[in-house]
């Protein structure tokens, strides 16, 4: 194995393409768990520890420009009022020594459908900043995951930032999982309200093979807001309407038995936590937020 | 390969390192500081925990190049110069927090990084900070007993 020290955005993206077998290693907390149990034995490693640019954020045009290397810590202390939905997930993420190592560019490549990062990233309408010494090129995260474990990297290319808009309206997420702390989740759904589109957006995580937007729960509540005007008048959410929601968003879930949990725990757990999670940002928008 | 890094405010060197091995093992193995202790080695027991350019992290789950250059802060490098030990280990002695003792090096690591960010955490917020870190003679009551007192005396409480 071959150990690759990269200095400058450049200097990895040269090393990547003369070397495409080389993994860029960052906080290695997924990478380093197999590379010690002996299930993957790269050619050799690429660190992008030495990048100062990956380790910077930015606010560009109301998005948030997020390096690859910014581990969790950062994102909850540093960004939570602007994208508090990342920021609720990635403090469910592992434990303090995790969320010091751990990055947002290494949830998205490592393509768990497990992912924590991964829900809210998608009811933000984040994108993935992506590079190679042929170009970049930005692609949406719903886009960038072809299934469990794999994405639309090349063999040539790396995660240069991840670009999240920053929150219009409340975001929440919630996990199942069998403790409050260290848990790969069961389950989990992020929900975000965007009032000045009209538009909700839900997500689920862990009951599918790639996280899994709810376009037809989300359609009927935009619906419903619509209908009853509850935009404009901020009023109650009826019980019948968040369980219909919560219905609608599990019904997305393609969910499988396995030692976390059964296909049909998850797929009720998800509507549960859809419906919760609406709850939740409908009463922060009630309360008066934007 | 060759790495040089410091740990504990001494420069030191490895011969031979193999690119994959983790920063745990070069260590314990290669630079005979064994207080850092190798359970899991996946990042689920805190038993590593160390800090890397102050910060908190999971020694088996840095591979050790990435350390080239660094400095490194071990379970070894708390107690003081005299030999005196650190309030923490003093508080974990005096509380009975110390069974079987494998996980105590990394617990006290980890409260050491809790207190150096928070000198008088509540109840929750030491359960957060612990929450890497496991003990499997399940002795967590004395554990958050010594997080306490050592909060208190390190406040002169």
């Amino acid at each position: 194995m071959d150990f690759l020290y990269a200095r400058s955005w450049d200097e990895a993206l040269a090393a990547k393409a003369d070397r495409p077998d080389a993994v860029p290693i960052s906080g290695g907390t997924d990478l380093m768990v197999d590379i010690n149990f002996d299930r993957r034995r790269p050619a050799a490693l690429l660190d992008l520890n030495g990048i100062d640019e990956l380790t910077a954020w930015e606010r560009v045009d109301g998005h948030l420009r997020i390096g690859a290397a910014v581990p969790y810590t950062r994102i909850i202390a540093e960004l939570g009022g602007l994208v508090p939905g990342l920021a609720i997930a990635s403090r469910t993420v592992g434990s303090p020594q995790i969320r010091n190592r751990g990055t947002l560019a290494g949830n998205l490549a490592t393509a768990s459908p497990a992912g924590d990062a991964l829900p809210p990233l998608v009811v933000a309408d984040a994108s993935v900043e992506i590079a190679s010494t042929r170009g970049a090129r930005t692609v949406a995260v719903p886009d960038f995951f072809l299934g469990p474990k794999r994405s639309v990297l090349e063999p040539d290319e790396l995660i240069r930032a991840v670009l999240v808009p920053i929150a219009d309206g409340p975001e929440q997420f919630a996990k199942v999982g069998t403790r409050n702390a260290m848990v790969i989740s069961v389950c989990s759904f992020a929900l975000a309200l965007h009032p000045d589109r009209r538009r909700v957006a839900g997500c689920i995580g862990s009951a599918g093979p790639t996280v899994l937007p709810t376009p037809d729960a989300e359609q009927f509540l935009e619906g419903e807001l619509a209908e009853r005007g509850l935009w404009e008048s901020r009023g109650e959410l009826d019980d019948a309407v968040a369980t219909r929601f919560g219905e609608l968003a599990g019904a997305h879930a393609r969910p499988i038995d396995d030692v976390r949990g059964t296909a049909d725990y998850r797929r009720h757990a998800v509507g549960v936590l859809a419906r919760r999670t609406l709850r939740w940002t409908w009463d922060e928008y009630r309360g008066g937020h934007r | 390969m060759r790495l040089t890094f410091e740990v504990n405010g001494v420069r030191q060197e490895a011969d031979d390192v193999w690119p994959g091995e983790s920063l745990l093992y070069v260590l314990r193995e290669r630079m005979g500081l064994p207080g850092t202790k190798n359970a899991c080695e996946q990042g689920e027991c805190g038993s590593c925990s160390v800090y890397l350019d102050g910060a908190l992290v999971c020694a088996c789950l840095v591979a050790a190049p990435q350390a080239q250059g660094r400095t490194v802060r071990t379970v070894e490098g708390l107690a003081g110069a005299d030999g005196g030990l650190d309030p923490i280990q003093q508080a974990f002695l005096d509380t009975g927090a110390v069974q079987c003792g494998f996980c105590t090096p990394g617990l006290i690591v980890t409260t050491h990084d809790l207190l150096e960010r928070n000198p008088a955490p509540a109840d929750v917020e030491i359960r957060e900070a612990l929450a890497g870190n496991l003990c499997r003679c399940t002795g967590y009551e004395k554990i958050l007993d010594a997080v306490r007192l050592a909060a208190d005396r390190k406040a002169g409480r």
